[in-house]
C-alpha cells in the first residue's frame, strides 16, 4: 500500500500536509501521533471514505478492509446477522460461508446467534474485525482498535491481528498508545499537525529521539516522543 | 437494496415496543383527529324546565302542532337535563351540572296562540345561563339563538298562513267564526258584484258615486290579491342558495377518514425514515455502507422505500378498521394504493431531509414531531377561519410539506367529490423529488469525520 503526498484540508484548517508512506504486504504499520494530529483522516483516505485534496493512494489487488474506530454495526441484530448483511453487500459468492470462516477466524464461534449489544467491548471490536477481513483484503485498516479494551482482551486481539499479519495482509492501525506502536507496530508513522515528522522502525525513532532531545532520551519512549515532538515545534 | 431493506424490517421486528409505539400513535392521533373533525362539537348540558300544562297545544288557525314537537326538537340541539321546578333549573346551573336552563313558562302557549288572534301577546322563554367557561357560553348562546330563530320562523309561516286566509276571506267572502259564533262576510269580490248590479237603477246623480266606490273596492281585491303572496314572503324574507364555486369537497365522514389515514402515513413515513436513516449515522455504519457497497442515493431510496411499504401496511389497515364504523368505497382501492404511495414517497423523502440533517434517532424524532404535527394542523384550516393574509402565508407553508397534497391525494382517491387526484400527485412527486434533493445535500455531512 502506498500513499503520496496527501494533503486534506477543513475549511481553513489543514489535516494533512503532504503525507507519504509506503506499507509491504505482512506488515504492521503503526500511525502514531496526538489528538488532531490526523490519523483518522489519513486512514479514511486510504480507506476511501473521504478524498483527499491532493495526492494519491495506491491499494494492494485484493482491496483494502476498514475497521472503524467506533464499532460499525447494528446492535440490535446478532453477530451472524451483522456478518451475513455486510458478506451479501459486499457481493461475495458464497456468504454464509464468508460467515462462517470469519466467525471461526475471529472466536466467535459460540457468540455468532447473540445480539452485538449484549457483547462486551472486546467481542464488539472482534466483530467490527471481522466485517473489514470479509473480502479477505489484501491491506487492513485499523482505527485504534484497542481502544476501551482490558489488558487481556488487548493482547488477544494484538494476536488475534498479528495472526493476519503474518499470513501476509498489510495492517495499517492508528494508536494513541506509543508502547503499542512500539510493542506490534514493525514500523511507526509520526503524524504531527497533519505532517508526517517521522518514518521508520521503533528504535530509529529513539535514535532520532536521542539526536534532537538528548535530555528525554534516556526516559521512557513516551516522555522522549513527547520532547521529540516538542523538538520539532508540535 | 433488498438486503438493506430486509435488515431495516428485521430492526422494525427487534424493536417491538417503538414498532407498536410507531404504529398504534400516529393511529391514535389519526382517530381522534377524524373523530373531532366528523363529530362536530359536543351538545351543552341545558337544564330544561316545561311549566306548559300537558295537552296545552299550538294552534295558529284551524291547524294544532303535535305537543311534543317543542321539547323533542329543544332536546336534539342540547343535551336536556329534566327539572321538576324553577330551583331546581337554579342548582343545576350554579352547581356546573348544566351549562345553562332553559324554562318554558305555563303561558307559552297560549301567548303563541294569541299571535294569530286580534290580541297578539309576546310570547317568552327564559334562559338562566352560566358563564364561567366563555366558549361553552358562547355556545349556548348560539345554540339558543338556532333554536329561537327556527322556532319564530315556524311560528312566523303559520301566522303568514292565518293573515292570508283573513285576506282571502276579506277579499272572496265566507263564513268567520268569532267568540263561538259564526259570521258571514260578504267579500270585496261579491261587493264589487252587487254594486255593478245597483248601479243602473239608481239616478244619475248618485251613479257617479257609486261608480267610485265600485272602483274602490275593485281595487281593494286586486291590491290584497298581490298582498297574500307578499305576506308568504314576510314570513322568510331571504331564503339562501349555496352555489358551490370551487373547492369540491368530499363528505365530512369521507374527509374525516383521509385526514386520520393522512396523519397515519405522515407518522409513519417520515419518523420510520428519518429514524432509520439517523440510525444508520447512530451505529456509525454509514461510512461502512457507502464505502463502495451502497451509493448515498441508493441508501436514499432504499429507506423511502421502507417507510412507503410500512406506511403502507399501515394505512391499509387503519382503513379496513375504520370500515368497521363507516362504509369505505373499496372499489377505489387501486386508487387508494396509489394516492398512499405517493403520499408515503413524498413524506419518506421530507423525513430523509430531516434524517439527514438530525444527528441522532432522539433529535430526529423530536424533530419530526416538531414539524408534521403543526403542518398537519395548519393544513387542516379552512379558508375564511383566519384572515385572508394569514390564509395566504398558511398556503404557502402547507405547500412546502407534503402533508396537505397527501391529504388531497388520499381524499381523492376515497371519494370522486374529493379534490383532483392528478393535481395533488403531480405536487406530491415535485416535493418527493425536491426532499430527496435536500437529503441527498444533507447526506453529505453524514461522511464527514
Amino acid at each position: 500500500m502506498r500513499a503520496r503526498g496527501l494533503v486534506k484540508s477543513y475549511g481553513e484548517r489543514q489535516a494533512l500536509r503532504g503525507v507519504s508512506f509506503e506499507a509491504a504486504a505482512g506488515e504492521l504499520l503503526a500511525i502514531i501521533g496526538p489528538n488532531g494530529a490526523g490519523k483518522t483522516t489519513l486512514l479514511s483516505i486510504l480507506a476511501g471514505i473521504l478524498p483527499p485534496d491532493r495526492g494519491e493512494v495506491e491499494a494492494p489487488p485484493g482491496g483494502v478492509g476498514w475497521v472503524p474506530q467506533q464499532a460499525a454495526l447494528y446492535r440490535r441484530l446478532t453477530v451472524e446477522e451483522n456478518l451475513l448483511l455486510f458478506a451479501r453487500l459486499e457481493g461475495l459468492e458464497d456468504p454464509r460461508a464468508a460467515v462462517d470462516e470469519m466467525v471461526e477466524l475471529c472466536g466467535l464461534g459460540e457468540r455468532r446467534g447473540e445480539a452485538v449489544a449484549r457483547l462486551s467491548g472486546g467481542n464488539q471490536q472482534r466483530v467490527n474485525i471481522a466485517i473489514g477481513l470479509l473480502s479477505r483484503p489484501q491491506a487492513l485498516l485499523l482505527d485504534e482498535p484497542s481502544v476501551g479494551l482490558d489488558p487481556h482482551r488487548r493482547a488477544r486481539l494484538w494476536e488475534f491481528i498479528r495472526g493476519l499479519a503474518a499470513d501476509g495482509t498489510t495492517v495499517v492501525f492508528s494508536t494513541h498508545d506509543i508502547q503499542e506502536a512500539e510493542r506490534y507496530g514493525h514500523r511507526v508513522l509520526v503524524l504531527a499537525d497533519g505532517e508526517a515528522v517521522f518514518v521508520g522502525a521503533a528504535e530509529e525513532l529513539r535514535e532520532a529521539v536521542r539526536e534532537e532531545a538528548p535530555a528525554d532520551a534516556d526516559r521512557d519512549f513516551e516522555t522522549a516522543f513527547l520532547a521529540y515532538l516538542r523538538h520539532r515545534g508540535h | 437494496m433488498r438486503w438493506l431493506l430486509l435488515k431495516d424490517l428485521q430492526l422494525l421486528r427487534r424493536s417491538p415496543l417503538q414498532a407498536a409505539l410507531l404504529v398504534v400513535y400516529p393511529v391514535l392521533i389519526a382517530v381522534l383527529v377524524g373523530l373531532a373533525i366528523s363529530g362536530g362539537p359536543e351538545k351543552p348540558r341545558v337544564a330544561f324546565l316545561n311549566e306548559v300544562p300537558p295537552g296545552a297545544r299550538i294552534a295558529l288557525g284551524p291547524q294544532r302542532m303535535p305537543s311534543a314537537d317543542v321539547s323533542e326538537r329543544i332536546c336534539r340541539r342540547v343535551a336536556c337535563l329534566r327539572v321538576a321546578d324553577r330551583a331546581e333549573a337554579e342548582a343545576a346551573v350554579r352547581s356546573g351540572e348544566a351549562l345553562a336552563a332553559l324554562i318554558l313558562p305555563a303561558d307559552l302557549v297560549d301567548r303563541i296562540n294569541s299571535l294569530a288572534t286580534l290580541t297578539p301577546g309576546t310570547p317568552r322563554v327564559e334562559v338562566l345561563v352560566n358563564e364561567d367557561d366563555p366558549v361553552k357560553a358562547r355556545l349556548v348562546d348560539d345554540r339558543i339563538a338556532a333554536l329561537l330563530a327556527q322556532a319564530n320562523l315556524a311560528i312566523a309561516r303559520r301566522i303568514a298562513t292565518e293573515g292570508g286566509r283573513y285576506l282571502k276571506l276579506l277579499v272572496d267572502g265566507g263564513e268567520f267564526r268569532i267568540v263561538g259564533q259564526s259570521v258571514q262576510i260578504l267579500g270585496l269580490r261579491a261587493t264589487a258584484r252587487i254594486l255593478a248590479a245597483l248601479q243602473p237603477a239608481l239616478p244619475p246623480g248618485l251613479r257617479a258615486s257609486l261608480a267610485e266606490v265600485s272602483r274602490f273596492a275593485r281595487q281593494a281585491r286586486d291590491n290584497l290579491d298581490i298582498a297574500e303572496p307578499l305576506l308568504d314572503r314576510l314570513a322568510e324574507p331571504i331564503t339562501v342558495r349555496k352555489v358551490a364555486i370551487g373547492g369540491a369537497s368530499p363528505p365530512l365522514d369521507s374527509f374525516a377518514v383521509a385526514v386520520a389515514a393522512t396523519l397515519t402515513l405522515a407518522f409513519v413515513a417520515v419518523l420510520l425514515v428519518a429514524g432509520s436513516l439517523a440510525l444508520e449515522r447512530e451505529e456509525n455504519a454509514f461510512p461502512r455502507l457507502t464505502r463502495g457497497l451502497v451509493g448515498p442515493g441508493e441508501l436514499l431510496v432504499e429507506k423511502v422505500l421502507l417507510g412507503v411499504a410500512v406506511g403502507l401496511v399501515v394505512t391499509l389497515l387503519m382503513l379496513a378498521g375504520l370500515q368497521l364504523f363507516l362504509s369505505l368505497r373499496w372499489e377505489r382501492f387501486g386508487l387508494w394504493l396509489v394516492a398512499i404511495a405517493a403520499g408515503g414517497a413524498a413524506l419518506g423523502a421530507a423525513g430523509a431531509a430531516l434524517g439527514a440533517a438530525a444527528r441522532d434517532v432522539r433529535a430526529v424524532a423530536l424533530l419530526a414531531f416538531m414539524v408534521t404535527l403543526p403542518v398537519a394542523f395548519l393544513s387542516l384550516v379552512p379558508a375564511g377561519a383566519v384572515s385572508p393574509a394569514l390564509y395566504d402565508a398558511i398556503r404557502v407553508l402547507t405547500g412546502l410539506f407534503p402533508f396537505k397534497p397527501a391529504l388531497e391525494a388520499i381524499a381523492a382517491a376515497l371519494d370522486p367529490a374529493g379534490p383532483e387526484l392528478g393535481a395533488a400527485l403531480a405536487h406530491l412527486a415535485a416535493l418527493a423529488a425536491a426532499y430527496g434533493l435536500l437529503a441527498r445535500l444533507a447526506l453529505r455531512r453524514f461522511a464527514r469525520i
